[in-house]
């Protein structure tokens, strides 16, 4: 391939995955839980994106293996999967009560952002020159992001898509550095992943039936100090 | 080949719990593919103890990522025991409850696909595969824990699935840099433990420091190290008790066990700091959880912060120096798993008897019901360490290690916590099971069962289980079979490669 298409393609994939940062900002600020999700969806999008133009990049089918994986998976059977298992109600909650407010988390945000590249450039440093690009540290942004809103939600779908975000963050370092792994090994964790969306669901609809709620950040009656679980219900 | 059908036994059991026969059936059915699991996977630790390693090579690729050494058919054999005894247990404990059958068979699928996602941890070599079935096993538990559908269990099975599933995203991400790794170092071979030990030497240190360190914090969280391990006493309180006794006997074990993988491969490489990690994150755990047992309030999450207690020792043997208490680690873990798993029978004997998990309201539970009272004493005495029993030949051995090895300072926080512990623990019992009732009144409601008469009718597989789980905890305290020393020595010589 001749170096201007290889440039154009190096550009494109810095493209796509600076909006995949962006799309793991959207999902730390989004109050809507569907919003999330689409904003999910987006961002599982621009990860296949940046497989592809990876994988022209240097020549690797299995990338397009993994493009293929995701754009299937994670689109497509991960909201039918939520719509199967869990309240219909979970689409049109909106999180009034964050733990923290929108621009707080979006000033901490952006401070794991800056971090990331920090953690990212030793990394860098000891890889060979083809590993190197601006996968690795959105890929770690990602992952910091993606933990960060479980940590800020309490909604279950946003927590749930706050697991998925950390789990396309590591891919998108993976089909940077790790870029021969067997395309197996890609297929059993994009089914490991529907089962998360499965079984999160299911505990989803449990929830709801049992205490009227899918806000579970609130469940918070297990403590040590907490001697008669059932009082403390009473006082909240 | 036996280790393939050991993989499959679960399987072909879970699709016929399926079939939607009378109650006994599913329970029968998992005590007999237990069973048989159990004997299989004894023959595979037989082997693996004179030293073979148990690879399957099929024709197929894939199945080179099948291999079995002394550690894991440890594992292995571990995982079917309490399995096993659990399957017995549960044939009685859950047939208390008069569930609908639908709901005892998802108890029972969830079960055998449980035990199928931890007995896949040890036979597979390849690590991002390993990473599948870890997470495997919290999303197959996770349904079994929040399984009372109470407000409680629900949210202990959130924080175990939230917290697990964040640790385990870090984790896939140091599983990946691993394999980074692994390239950079001009290795092709194919990604297992063993070639990562062989490529060790030449991988760039900074990459192979990462993973480590992200390996251990993220699958650190599953197996309960302290500063992760806040939803560990919840989860493992809130199961049904044949569940806690999985969780807490041989889960976090088996998540160790991938923990522990990575040390042969620090060691081969130069300069690594992994030991130093180890104690420190060890001594922490032991530490925190010895204080926190002094002041539980529910005798469950008593014996989900020992766990806690445990798997710190356990790693801080390893940080000690593996080479010396390797041996006493690899003990520690068998002495936990065979005792944890008795403890956690006794408390689902204790809950039948007085519908209660607060200490502050079972007091005299020796009179009431001298099945569990014992069985608790018992319990108690074993998994604090007294002596003759497993865990006390354990930690003794760690304890003189750490002393061999001049680790005075490491081994003295060691023995004072281990001690602190051993009182928490006794404290609770003590009172629980000859202690006097003090003020009638403020735990009245729960002691209905309390009635002279009103003995607690005890299901036979219950007290099978108690009394097949309690032989291991007291014969390993004074006796090591030869086969088992054998096989505990290949475990440490595959740590120290």
């Amino acid at each position: 391939m001749s170096d201007t298409t290889n440039q154009l393609l190096v550009n494109l994939n810095a493209l796509v995955t600076g909006l995949f940062l962006l799309t793991g900002f959207g999902i730390v600020a989004m109050r809507q839980a569907r919003g999330c999700l689409n904003l999910f969806i987006v961002q599982s999008l621009l990860l296949a994106a940046s497989a592809v133009f990876l994988g022209l990049r240097y020549t690797s089918d299995h990338l397009y293996g993994v493009a293929l994986v995701n754009i299937i998976s994670k689109p497509i059977i991960v909201p039918w999967l939520l719509r199967k298992t869990s309240p219909s109600e979970i689409y049109t909650r909106r999180e009034v009560d964050q733990g923290l407010n929108i621009p707080t988390a979006l000033l901490i945000a952006l401070a794991l952002a800056i971090l990331a590249y920090f953690l990212a450039q030793p990394l860098l440093n000891s890889v060979a020159p083809e590993f190197r690009g601006p996968n690795v540290p959105i890929g770690i942004a990602g992952l910091l992001l993606g933990a960060f809103t479980l940590t800020v939600r309490r909604e279950a779908v946003p927590l749930l898509i706050g697991l998925l975000a950390m789990e396309n963050g590591a891919f998108l370092c993976g089909i940077a550095i790790a870029r021969n792994l067997p395309l197996l090994v890609e297929l059993a964790i994009a089914t490991d992943g529907l089962i998360i969306v499965f079984i999160m669901g299911v505990l989803t609809r449990a929830v709801q039936k049992q205490i009227g709620t899918t806000a579970v950040g609130e469940l918070a009656s297990l403590k040590e100090a907490t001697v008669e679980p059932a009082e403390k219900e009473g006082t909240e | 080949m036996s280790v393939l059908i050991v993989l499959l036994l679960p399987l072909i059991a879970t699709a016929l719990v399926c079939l939607p026969f009378k109650k006994p059936w599913a329970a029968g059915v998992t005590v007999v593919s237990s069973l048989a699991t159990l004997i299989l996977a004894a023959r595979v630790a037989w082997l693996a103890s004179n030293g073979n390693s148990v690879t399957v090579d099929l024709s197929l690729g894939w199945l080179k990522w099948v291999a079995v050494d002394g550690l894991s058919a440890l594992i292995l054999v571990l995982i079917a025991f309490v399995a096993t005894t659990a399957a017995i247990f549960s044939a009685g404990y859950m047939a208390h409850g008069n569930l609908k059958p639908g709901k005892l068979r998802l108890y029972y699928i969830n079960y055998n696909l449980f035990v199928f996602s931890m007995l896949a941890i040890p036979v597979l070599a390849e690590p991002t595969l390993v990473w599948i079935v870890v997470e495997l096993t919290t999303l197959c538990s996770a349904l079994l824990v929040s399984f009372e559908n109470t407000r409680e269990a629900l949210e202990a099975a959130w924080k175990y699935v939230v917290l697990s599933l964040m640790g385990a995203g870090m984790a896939l991400f140091g599983f990946l840099v691993l394999f980074a790794a692994m390239q950079a170092s001009g290795s092709n071979d194919a990604y297992t433990w063993n070639n990562l030990i062989t490529a060790a030497p030449t991988m760039p240190p900074v990459l192979l420091q990462t993973a480590f360190l992200l390996i251990l914090i993220g699958l650190g969280t599953k197996v309960g190290f302290v500063p992760m391990h806040t939803w560990l006493p919840d989860a493992h309180s809130q199961a049904p008790s044949p569940i806690c006794a999985l969780l807490s006997g041989i889960e976090t074990t088996s998540i160790l066990y991938v923990i522990l993988r990575l040390f042969p491969v620090m060691q081969a490489a130069p300069n690594s700091h992994a030991e130093t990690w180890a104690l420190v994150l060890g001594l922490i755990s032991v530490g925190t959880a010895a204080f926190l047992l002094l002041q539980v309030k529910d005798y469950k999450r008593m014996f989900a912060f020992s766990t806690v207690e445990h798997m710190g020792i356990i790693l801080t043997a390893v940080g000690l120096g593996i080479s010396v208490a390797g041996y006493g680690a690899m003990q520690q873990i068998v002495s936990h798993c065979v005792t944890k798993s008795f403890c956690f029978f006794a408390t689902g004997t204790v809950l039948l008897a007085v519908e209660t998990r607060q200490i502050a309201s079972i007091r005299g539970l020796i009179r009431q019901s001298p099945i569990a009272g014992a069985a608790l004493v018992f319990g108690g005495l074993a998994i604090a360490g007294a002596p003759p029993m497993a865990v006390f030949l354990s930690e003794f051995t760690i304890l003189k290690a750490g002393l061999t090895q001049k680790h005075y300072v490491a081994t003295g926080l060691l023995a004072i916590f281990i001690v602190i512990a051993f009182f928490g623990i006794m404290l609770h019992v003590n009172r629980m099971v000859f202690g006097a009732r003090e003020n009638e009144s403020g735990a009245e409601s729960p002691n209905n069962h309390s009635e002279p008469g009103n003995k607690l009718h005890l299901p036979f597989s219950c007290r099978l289980a108690l009394v097949l789980a309690a032989v291991p905890v007291l014969v390993l305290g004074f006796y090591i079979p030869q086969s088992l020393h054998d096989l505990l020595t290949q475990a440490t010589a595959a740590l120290t490669k």
